[in-house]
């Protein structure tokens, strides 16, 4: 158990999606004006980290990987440049069926994540999640806290920083860089807070 | 001084709107309100009738940090003589040697003013290096901008170089202070609307672009060829099962001081005559201080009582990590800062909590760094705000229940 929780808090605090990586950034620097809506873009990110994590991870191991197909009777066979491709088409997929589901049965739910599920589909954080979970080749369980761990990362991160732009409100920056100029700004500064924690290791 | 004042009214108005010199209002403020106090009153309602103005608050920390800039010029020149003691050598070498030499002090750790003397000659010219330099930056931006200059700049500029180790070159003490001054306030609009303290934006910059002149065991004390670790340092290199069998002091030691370490950080006696002045004119906020310290002490506890790996500093009795590094300095004077911290009360509690809990995690367990407490408290910036909301929120919530 130790182990799934060092997954997940590496994810989420020293391998932080967006800062210690930089992943996600488009997203991170638009919806970050107030913390409710950031929560509601967190909430979707970690929710979509969670499913799509863990199915790329049997894909990966099932499909995709060399001699992963030999339970088919194709040993040999490596598939992995599909890779790319593929767990693209499964995000995108499970973002249009947990949209479906979503409005279905549970339509408050679908209402306050609104727009950003779709806008997810082409989130480089999440396809970074699903990559990084094949280059550190993780089992299907720790494929499962790793989902959670970097959603839940970007939903501390961005919480974060609508939290600080929301108090920023009050600043008064000079002309050129009001906006995203000061928000980019912001973003590094709170990247180099986060280094304190880089380097853990339990 | 009646001179100066009639001089200044006298200039008064080439300054003021109309007059040819209006673009230097800034400056001409700036040393009118240092020297005379305020002139603005307020011209409509409402009228708020308070002798604690931004101003008094500033030179009040200032006036409280000045006991651990004493203990800073002192430790630093009785480290830096023990190490030529050790040495066998009585002077120092280059222009220091010849300052010394001119007064006709001899440099051994007994003589009192010869340590005060010695180790001012370590503080001042980084401290004078970051009031040019940060004052510089303060200067330009406020002119062009318009903004009054505040006394908040002389607080940033005071804390900084007591952060710092003492031997750091003078070029990036200005590089360091200029990071901190532009990216961590001025861009924000100044005093008052950052959101991250500039001071520590500074030291942590430093620390990440030239961690060879901020950190090991050759920077603490000012003569060349002694090499001479920090108590945390020496610490983390003992055996895990006695973890205070390599240090040449005691814990009276660390309280007081004499220790080797960042120039302001190390003296806990001086830090908390600074922290009495804060609290009896109730400036800095006692909630963050004593949660800070029960979150650092909670978590050394737990990690004692939990934890049984190899970890020395897991071993450290827990009374140790208050006197040690920049627990105390960072608990009186870098977590409280009024801008920084959390507005609630609630919240208060909770920030000074997370950043003692923190600054302890990152010291006992994280190799990459000797100290946490600097990047603990820029990690209570960031997430700040996060202590208020939920705070503010149910505050709101409750006020609806209760008015409909």
């Amino acid at each position: 158990m130790l182990h799934y929780m060092e997954i997940i808090f590496t994810a989420l605090f020293m391998e932080n999606m967006v800062l210690s990586f930089f992943l996600g950034m488009c997203t991170f620097l638009a919806i970050s004006k107030q913390i409710n809506a950031a929560a509601g873009l967190g909430f979707a990110v970690l929710l979509i980290q969670t499913i799509t994590v863990p199915i790329n991870n049997l894909i990966y191991h099932y499909l995709l990987k060399p001699d992963a197909l030999s339970w088919a009777g194709f040993p040999g066979l490596d598939l992995t440049f599909l890779g790319l491709l593929i767990y693209i088409g499964v995000i995108a997929a499970v973002v249009q069926i947990l949209e479906m589901v979503l409005d279905r049965f549970l339509p408050a739910l679908y209402y306050t994540l609104g727009i950003f599920l779709p806008l997810l589909t082409v989130n480089c954080a999440i396809l970074g999640g699903s990559l990084f979970m094949v280059e550190r080749e993780y089992t299907f369980r720790e494929s499962v806290f790793y989902g959670i761990g970097s959603g839940g990362g970007f939903l501390l991160a961005v919480v974060a920083l609508a939290g600080i732009r929301e108090k920023l409100e009050y600043a008064d920056p000079p002309a050129g860089l009001r906006g995203l100029g000061l928000t980019f700004i912001t973003t590094g500064l709170m990247a180099l807070a986060f280094m304190g924690l880089a380097g853990i290791s339990f | 001084m009646k001179l100066l004042n009639t001089l200044l009214q006298k200039t008064a108005p080439l300054f003021n709107k109309g007059g040819r010199l209006v673009r230097w209002y800034p400056a001409f403020d700036a040393v009118d309100s240092f020297l005379m106090g305020s002139r603005h009153t307020t011209g409509s309602a409402p009228h708020v009738r308070d002798a604690m103005d931004l101003k008094r608050i500033m030179i009040l920390v200032v006036i409280a940090l000045l006991p651990c800039v004493f203990m800073a010029m002192w430790n630093t020149g009785y480290q830096a003589n023990l190490a030529l003691q050790a040495l066998g050598l009585t002077s120092p070498a280059g222009w220091r040697g010849a300052v010394m030499a001119s007064l006709n002090l001899a440099c051994t750790p007994d003589n009192f003013l010869a340590n005060l003397i010695h180790g001012s000659l370590y503080f001042l010219p980084i401290y004078l290096m970051t009031l040019t330099a940060g004052g510089i930056w303060e200067m330009i931006f406020n002119l062009i901008r318009g903004h009054e200059i505040s006394e908040a700049f002389l607080v940033t500029s005071l804390l900084f170089p007591l952060t710092l180790p003492p031997t750091v070159p003078l070029w990036q003490v200005a590089l360091g202070i200029s990071f901190g001054v532009i990216f961590a306030k001025e861009v924000f609009g100044g005093v008052g609307r950052n959101f991250m303290n500039p001071a520590l934006v500074s030291r942590a910059f430093l620390f990440f672009a030239y961690p060879g002149n901020m950190s090991g065991d050759t920077v603490w004390v000012g003569v060349d060829g002694l090499s001479s670790a920090t108590a945390l340092a020496k610490i983390a290199a003992a055996p895990a099962d006695a973890p205070l069998s390599g240090l040449n002091f005691s814990w009276a030691d660390a309280f007081l001081g004499t220790i080797p370490g960042s120039m302001g950080e190390t003296s806990v006696v001086a830090c908390l005559l600074g922290a009495t002045l804060l609290l009896v004119c109730g400036i800095a906020s006692w909630r963050i201080m004593a949660s800070m310290l029960l979150g650092g002490l909670s978590l050394a506890l737990l990690l004692q009582f939990t934890a049984s790996s190899g970890n020395t500093l897991i071993n450290l009795p827990f009374y140790w990590h208050p006197v040690l590094g920049g627990f105390a300095f960072g608990l009186i004077f870098m977590a409280t800062d009024p801008v920084t911290a959390p507005h609630t009360n609630i919240g208060r509690w909770c920030y000074g909590f997370f950043i003692g809990a923190l600054a302890i995690l990152i010291r006992v367990i994280n190799p990459a760094y000797p100290e946490g407490v600097m990047l603990a408290i820029l990690l209570g910036n960031v997430f700040s705000p996060l202590f208020d909301y939920p705070v503010i929120q149910a505050n709101i919530r409750q006020r609806r229940l209760r008015h409909g």
